[in-house]
């Protein structure tokens, strides 16, 4: 299926959870935070939280910044 | 020096440190340590998977120093809101610096839309420290939402003109109920020192240490900048006036 993955198309497979999908990118979900269809999801509901065709996900972090 | 107060947490420092810009993140731990900081402010951004680096925060001791992130890069109030909340989400404490730049050229403040953002983020718990032009109008309504702070800006951010617009900070610190953060511009030491001296209770600085030759060293500089407008401040300045005043008797020897 087909996703918006910060800001861009990408194919997952049907039905993954948000957490795999971070785990597939080898992103550490302590140091992110992850946006589902504009909806923050607390960390503790990554790995219950099942993706949808044409969802959105945003995977934030810190920076530098002034 | 005397503690500054911000919604009823204590520190013992008066300058705070942007980590933007750095060439490395050893020289941005360098300027924070050399600035003796307690406060810093970081961005919140999109992980870029396919150039992974390293987390900024295993960088910074949150034992050592206040997590304080911004908004920068929203253009509106809804924005703001929504990273303020990423923020939270991402386990920081509920500090912000509220930050609305539509414009891309002089990254001023949007005094509408920041308004509109503080007065619900407020609402929702956060300590919110909006970055402002120098309009005293505007930062006693800030105030009147309850915001933690006001924070006018010297000059554009980046920009290291120093402070542009002393008359407006000035009434700004004259009305304030709150600390007034003197946040960007500042290129210089004697910039920090200026906003102290004018009775500012802490100022925010990132450009000038991230692209000086030696980012630690000049956090040293900024930290005695800000130490030495601060005691002057305490210690009452003298009054300015045209005409020349001796200071040595003029009478007693020559003369008449």
């Amino acid at each position: 299926m087909d996703i918006i993955f910060n800001g861009k198309p990408r194919e997952t497979q049907a039905s993954i959870t948000i957490q795999e999908l971070l785990d597939q990118m080898q992103l550490d979900c302590m140091q992110v935070v992850v946006e589902h269809n504009k909806n923050i999801i607390p960390r503790q509901r990554l790995a219950e939280t099942v993706m949808n065709d044409g969802d959105s996900l945003e995977v934030i972090h810190f920076v530098g910044g002034g | 020096m005397d503690k500054l107060i911000i919604a009823g947490r204590s520190f013992s420092s008066r300058l705070m440190v942007g980590t933007g810009k750095f060439s490395s993140n050893e020289t941005m731990v360098a300027a924070m340590e050399g600035s003796a900081s307690e406060i810093v402010t970081v961005a919140l951004r999109r992980v870029d998977v396919d150039n992974p680096d390293d987390s900024l925060l295993t960088h910074i001791d949150p034992k050592r120093y206040l997590l304080l992130p911004n908004t920068s890069g929203a253009r509106d109030a809804e924005e703001a809101i929504r990273l303020a909340r990423i923020a939270r989400a991402a386990g920081c404490e509920p500090w912000i610096k509220l930050e609305v730049t539509p414009d891309p050229y002089y990254l001023l403040p949007d005094p509408i839309e920041t308004l509109k953002a503080a007065e619900v983020l407020v609402k929702e718990g956060f300590i919110v420290l909006p970055y402002i032009n120098a309009d005293p109008v505007l930062a006693k309504h800030l105030q009147e939402v309850g915001t933690a702070t006001v924070m006018p800006l010297g000059s554009p951010i980046g920009t290291n003109k120093g402070v542009r617009n002393r008359d407006n900070i000035a009434i700004i610190i004259e009305q304030a109920i709150v600390p007034v953060v003197v946040d960007a511009g500042l290129g210089a030491p004697s910039h920090a020192a200026e906003a102290m001296e004018m009775g500012a209770d802490a100022v925010l600085v990132n450009t000038a240490l991230a692209v000086a030759r030696n980012p630690g060293a000049m956090g040293v500089a900024f930290k005695k900048g800000v130490e030495a407008g601060r005691e002057a401040y305490l210690a009452g300045l003298g009054k300015q006036q045209d005409k020349a005043e001796a200071s040595s008797p003029l009478t007693g020897f020559l003369g008449k």
